[in-house]
């Protein structure tokens, strides 16, 4: 074993993936399989789900246990919330949201797809590509993903075949044509066996590609934001209010994209007021630059009426759209549906306003991936494009340029539930 | 100039500095729950970044147990000292005293369980709409399905089967009257990365992570500390060694490992090397395989 490095440590790169399959398809028993051969299992965590394999009278270790969290879902053998998993090879951490295949599937994923860099799907091989795995390579593409990686498993039940292997692909491939991925991975697998998850298979000569894991250091990591332009939504004012900080007033919040400077020209948005960086503060120290994702808080130069959900963009880049209406894409995740007229919070970033839906403009056939019309309503696990109708302006840009600036969520004002989540086209 | 990149621990830094702040700006009443742990001292550190140079916004609380270390204690007053924060000492003694809770008996017992009713008291009478914990989901199982902003019931229970959808870095902190938040700033932190941030920061720690001498007896395979209120069985034996602490609970549930590590470098190197689970240690979680879970629904952190 190589000893211990701090400094290897600090340089990994951290890549987030979210896996997607409809229930049987093996899921949870890749993530234990991932966890499992990569040794990221402890001796306790082992041990305790041995003896549950054995009291089930499973015949092998059930790898599934590892991840199933919860006491209903162990009872059940599904999985039912997104979980998080941690691990790391020497290559690279992972940080896996897990989303369960089965009811509030759309809800599930895009719950997990939106902070991920990459997704898994899964296909069972014997059943080859179905509604849901079309419906999940949608809902990835959707979210802006990059990176897709198929995973057809469950190769060890139809004899390891070359011709079933090329056979899902073709049909795969015919689907997501239509699809905007920088990159599309196809890898034959067995999670239960192991066959080219961690380490490659003797059982599938004819596959030349790496292994999952393989793929999984080697993918590009990062949506590039440092090169957009620069976004700093102000979270919080600072006002110490104490005799040394008298004065005082600083906007915390986060680089959502970009880079500012000490002395750059900048506009507040949405009210339009020109001011300058005076300085910014990141604990004690006054950096010369900041950018994405740090979270710092800025002095301006001119004192101005500022508050939460304000937007500090450069003067000289390109300004985010500000505006009272909205054209999303929108999935709903609520057992009662959306209609037309019905009053929302909307949060936009920071910002926080009340809309109405407006209009459908049409619903999404994932299927097909055709426009359809629409009854005017949306029920729980539908996407539509709509148009909602703010009380506030609001400051944003499309969420294919930005994915901080370009997503809301929708918030029921009598359950305080969250109920839509959308992507901003216009 | 546009391709500079935070490394993973600035990005978790950066996380969580934002979760802090939205609390801070969502809710009117938060609290920091403070236990003395690493990852509550940790999770403080980060607060006092994120508000710098004004003072923490909100108060920090320690659920007591009685059965503290001392070490944590001393560690705790002079961190309350040093950065002027508030201290709301909410204890487990009291809630037995008037009978709110009542104590655990046989070899085994343990206050663990009873800070969740004192957990939800305090909440209660200083009306918090919203408590911070250093929970982090790598710990444990049910805790890898908790969010960020985790919204609890007017009984302070968690339905993990119904919780709200978490999307983007965009947080739903709206509540009923009654009703309260769990929110965990550090969710996404494994037991490594607390210490390496630990040693980036200088982050000043309770000596009892650090090798001493001290009195301990082995209860099934686990070595826990000896003190008054421990009761040994008759095969036990508190018997000197040079241990450590790997986490900090309250006396009667915190297992030490033999450790010569005395500084921040080798605490690091025996964590890339352990083959068992922080919380491997903890009787608290080997009562049975939903222990966390069970306590969790009822309240616990």
């Amino acid at each position: 074993m190589t000893p211990f490095s701090s400094k290897a440590y600090l340089d990994m790169e951290l890549l987030r993936f979210t896996t997607a399959g409809s229930v049987d398809d093996g899921k949870s028993t890749l993530i234990g399989r991932l966890l499992y051969d990569t040794k990221s299992i402890f001796e306790d965590q082992l041990e305790a789900v041995m003896k549950a394999s054995v009291q089930k009278g499973n015949e092998y270790i059930n790898l599934a246990l590892f991840t199933d969290g919860l006491r209903s879902e162990r009872e059940q053998g599904i999985t039912i919330d997104v979980a998080y998993r941690y691990f790391q090879t020497p290559k690279r951490k992972f940080i896996i949201a897990d989303t369960p295949g089965h009811i509030q599937y759309t809800r599930n994923m895009v719950t997990g797809a939106s902070t991920a860099n990459a997704t898994i799907v899964l296909i069972d091989a014997r059943n080859g590509v179905i509604e849901q795995t079309q419906r999940h390579a949608y809902i990835a593409h959707l979210l802006g993903i990059p990176e897709l990686i198929v995973c057809i498993n469950k190769m060890d039940l139809v004899s390891y075949s070359n011709d079933r292997f090329n056979e899902i692909v073709s049909s795969f491939k015919i689907f997501a044509s239509g699809l905007s991925f920088s990159n599309i991975y196809y890898v034959p697998i067995s999670a239960l066996k192991g066959d080219n998850v961690v380490d490659l298979s003797s059982s599938m000569p004819w596959y030349q590609g790496g292994s999952l894991l393989n793929l999984l250091e080697a993918i590009p990591v990062g949506i590039t934001d440092n090169s957009l332009p620069a976004r700093f939504s102000v979270q919080y004012v600072i006002r110490p209010f104490s005799d040394q900080y008298h004065d005082y007033r600083a906007y915390a919040g986060r680089m959502e994209s970009g880079c500012l400077k000490p002395g750059d020209a900048v506009v507040v948005l949405p009210q339009n007021i020109p001011s300058r960086i005076k300085d910014i503060v990141n604990y004690k120290e006054h950096p010369e630059m900041v950018f994405s994702p740090q979270s710092v808080s800025i002095l301006l130069e001119d004192d101005i009426d500022i508050s939460r959900g304000d937007v500090i963009v450069r003067r000289d880049e390109k300004h985010p759209s500000v505006s009272q209406e909205i054209e999303v894409m929108l999935c709903w995740m609520n057992p009662a549906p959306m209609k037309m007229g019905a009053k929302y919070i909307v949060r936009q970033g920071l910002r926080e306003a009340r809309v109405v839906l407006r209009d459908f403009k049409y619903k999404v056939d994932v299927n097909t991936l055709n426009k359809l019309d629409t009854d005017k309503s949306l029920s729980m696990n539908e996407i539509a494009c709509v148009i909602l109708k703010s009380t506030k302006a609001l400051v944003f840009d499309p969420y294919t340029v930005n994915r901080h600036t370009g997503s809301i969520i929708l918030i029921d004002e009598a359950t305080n539930e969250t109920v839509g989540a959308g992507m901003i086209n216009q | 100039m546009n391709n500079h990149k935070l490394n993973h621990l600035r990005e978790l830094e950066s996380e969580s500095i934002f979760v802090i702040r939205e609390v801070a700006a969502q809710f009117e009443r938060p609290v920091m729950l403070f236990s003395g742990g690493k990852d509550s001292i940790v999770m403080v550190h980060l607060a006092l970044k994120a508000f710098y140079p004004a003072p923490l916004p909100f108060p920090l609380m320690h659920i007591d147990t009685g059965h503290n270390f001392e070490e944590t204690i001393e560690y705790r007053d002079k961190l309350v000292k040093e950065t002027g924060s508030r201290l709301i000492v909410a204890s487990v003694q009291e809630s037995i005293n008037n009978g709110r809770a009542i104590e655990e008996k046989g070899f085994n017992a343990s206050r663990n369980i009873l800070q969740t009713v004192t957990l939800l008291d305090a909440i209660e009478s200083n009306k918090f709409d919203a408590a911070m914990g250093g929970a982090r989901r790598d710990e444990e199982k049910a805790r890898a399905k908790e969010r960020f902003f985790s919204h609890r019931d007017e009984f302070g229970q968690w339905d993990p089967k119904n919780q709200r959808p978490e999307l983007w870095n965009i947080f739903n902190g709206r509540k009923h009257m009654g009703e309260h938040f769990r929110v965990f700033p550090i969710s996404n932190w494994t037991e490594m990365d607390v210490w390496q941030y630990i040693l980036m920061e200088g982050i000043e720690m309770p000596s009892i992570y650090f090798t001493h001498k001290r009195k301990v007896f082995n209860r099934d395979g686990v070595l826990l500390a000896w003190a008054p209120f421990m009761f040994l069985k008759e095969n036990e034996e508190a018997i000197e060694m040079d241990v450590r602490c790997r986490t900090i609970g309250d006396i009667s549930c915190t297992g030490l490992s033999l450790s010569s590590a005395d500084n921040l470098e080798d605490i690091i190197v025996e964590i890339a090397a352990t083959k068992v689970t922080e919380r491997g240690s903890r009787f608290d979680d080997k009562r049975s395989d939903a222990a966390m879970e069970d306590r969790k629904k009822e309240g616990y952190f």
